[in-house]
């Protein structure tokens, strides 16, 4: 079967392929993600200079060597780079969940803050903090540091299923169903957790307030080894949904024609989404509007093509998480502004803006 | 083939469809008419696998119950009625979804060109760089065939044939694409594969159908070749409608049929 359409030349640059684009800006990206993480470990309250330590480094030197200062090397690998750390893994791990909701709602308004998931991952962890001692005690004992990132991840499972089930009716999401069920989830989540802070004492209300407002600032490695393996491997299970997800663009029943199993598809989507929204939850808190800001950016760049979508969101959401993580460093230093803020502040008008922009798209 | 036996099906407890027998055979065109309503598309979703019945259908031998997703797509690809997309893609990129299973049946190498030439089949060229929400309604029908031919491209893989299931395919297209689809669907066919149409053009369904199975309230009410199955009768009782086949206008009334089309 040949026909003269094979022998053309312009075979290297087919019209309407973005796959080149997409690979040259996840090389960009990588490049920008570098930058953000040597920015975060140079600035800061104190001038330690992670130059010197990275110079150290690549001369073989062991941390904490007396050619590097012992105060700096202290900043810089155990405050500066656990925190950069959990800002890239919270980053990734909100931008690829938004971006998958968003392929599972087939919505560009799908996001984990905004319906209500990262309000229920809230209730768990709030659970946790202030039951931890008295009524969910053997729990805790049980599970030890990761009851309260599995509580946040079952809080959030919870929410996505049940929103899933209200805002899909014979395969077709609705979108004002879904961010109508949102709000009303969230708000349940938000007056259960309220209850929670209602009983919890001095000590345990000063935790929640910061906590609940977002920030990285109580990064530390045992953290990440409690949320990190966790994140991870949600973040390894997503790639794998990217053609589904493609193809899903298309509506669940021709997702179904094309030879996509799409109940399973749903399902590791919402458990992965979970899992990565959760663990992000319970160790930072509320960070909005990174899983909406970042895809849409994107894919405005490089398309919605989610083979290339997912990786770049996971590269820019932890670029931009640092950046604002910075910022709420710099600004009111030596003090610390809450992240949660900073991605809120950036984040809201963004989102207006997008629906304004889409006004006659999304069809509400 | 496909083969369907005592089809029903039930949605929240209404019968839509009830006891239909059906065959698709390679080589043919079985085209499904009926009026509004008369549940040609439920029919058409229980075939693809999408909706639950009860009865039997087998595909190329298989019974359709016992086949994963992934198998069904490789056996047959499916036209809906519309598609809307929520998301930017481009021309390309959607038609190129077709290609998700990987078992369109051109030789190795040629997948990344098979885009460009299911546009040109479409009489879409040039469109591939084009966002598909920026088409006309029958641009977007083309390019969903697109896509669709893209999933079985070879009528017939390892020795089975496969099959095109076209819900209304030229139900927005004017007259020129409604052959030239129509066309298309006959080549894959004489190719030795299958097709299953549900069209409501009475003139392209005698001109281009192998065999016809009229929908009347949910079941069959005729099933054969064109010419024993189109008759005044028929079309009174389905279609409620009094007409008579084969009559020409009176005086000077201008009429155009696709059959007089010169290829």
């Amino acid at each position: 079967m040949v026909d003269q359409s094979i022998a053309g030349p312009a075979m290297s640059a087919s019209e309407g392929d973005r796959s080149g684009r997409a690979r040259i800006v996840i090389l960009l990206l990588c490049l920008g993600l570098s930058i953000a993480v040597l920015l975060s470990l140079t600035s800061g309250a104190s001038d330690a200079s992670a130059v010197n330590v990275i110079r150290d480094w690549l001369s073989g030197a062991v941390p904490g060597d007396a050619a590097l200062g012992a105060r700096d090397s202290l900043i810089v690998y155990d405050i500066r780079l656990p925190r950069v750390i959990l800002g890239m893994l919270i980053g990734a791990a909100l931008a690829v969940s938004g971006a998958v909701m968003q392929g599972l709602f087939r919505n560009p308004l799908a996001d984990p803050g905004l319906i209500g998931v990262s309000a229920g991952s809230s209730l768990g962890a709030v659970a946790v903090i202030v039951l931890g001692g008295t009524m969910l005690a053997p729990v805790t004992a049980l599970l030890g540091t990761l009851a309260l990132p599995l509580a946040a991840f079952f809080g959030g499972l919870a929410t996505t299923l049940v929103l899933y089930q209200v805002a899909t009716r014979r395969g077709q999401t609705s979108v004002a169903t879904m961010l109508l069920a949102g709000i009303a989830l969230a708000a349940v989540a938000m007056a259960l957790t309220g209850i929670l802070i209602f009983m919890a004492d001095d000590r345990q209300l000063r935790d929640l307030t910061f906590w609940s407002l977002g920030s990285l600032g109580g990064a530390t490695w045992a953290k990440i080894a409690s949320v990190g393996p966790i994140i991870v491997l949600a973040l390894a299970a997503m790639p794998f949904l990217a053609r589904g997800l493609n193809a899903l663009a298309l509506g669940e029943a021709t997702a179904g024609h094309l030879g996509i199993p799409v109940q399973r598809l749903k399902y590791t989507a919402i458990i992965g989404v979970s899992a990565a929204v959760g663990a992000s939850v319970a160790v930072s808190g509320g960070i909005g509007f990174v899983g909406i800001v970042v895809p849409h950016l994107l894919r405005l760049l490089i398309g919605p093509d989610n083979r290339y979508l997912l990786p770049a969101s996971a590269l820019l959401g932890a670029s931009l998480l640092l950046l604002a993580d910075a910022v709420a460093r710099i600004i009111v230093a030596p003090a610390e502004l809450p992240i949660g803020i900073v991605t809120a502040i950036a984040g809201a008008p963004f989102f207006l803006w997008i629906l304004l922009r889409k006004r006659g798209v999304i069809d509400l | 083939m496909i083969e369907a036996r005592d089809v029903s099906v039930d949605i929240a407890g209404k019968r839509i469809v009830g006891g239909v027998d059906f065959d698709a055979r390679p080589g043919e065109v079985a085209a499904i008419v009926g009026p509004n309503g008369s549940g040609k598309t439920t029919f058409l979703k229980a075939l693809s696998g999408e909706l639950a019945y009860t009865g039997r259908v087998a595909l190329n031998g298989r019974d359709l119950l016992a086949m994963k997703p992934v198998e069904i797509a490789v056996h047959r690809a499916v036209l809906p009625q519309a598609t809307t997309l929520s998301f930017p893609f481009t021309v390309r990129e959607v038609v190129k979804l077709g290609l998700v299973g990987g078992r369109s049946g051109v030789l190795p190498g040629e997948d990344a060109r098979l885009p460009e030439r299911a546009l040109a089949r479409v009489d879409l060229d040039g469109f591939a760089g084009r966002f598909y929400q920026e088409l006309s309604g029958g641009e977007q029908q083309r390019v969903q065939l697109a896509r669709v031919l893209c999933q079985v491209w070879a009528p017939v893989l390892d020795g089975r044939p496969r099959y095109l299931f076209l819900d209304e395919p030229v139900s927005s297209l004017d007259i020129k694409h409604q052959l030239i689809i129509m066309n298309i669907a006959r080549d894959f066919a004489r190719r030795g594969g299958g097709v299953v149409a549900i069209l409501h053009d009475l003139n392209l369904t005698a001109m281009y159908a192998d065999r016809i199975f009229v929908m009347h309230r949910g079941r069959l009410a005729a099933a054969g070749e064109p010419q024993d199955v189109l008759n005044d009768d028929l079309i009174e009782k389905v279609f409620d409608c009094r007409l008579r086949v084969g009559v020409l206008p009176a005086g000077n009334m201008p009429f155009v049929l696709p059959q007089s089309s010169v290829s």
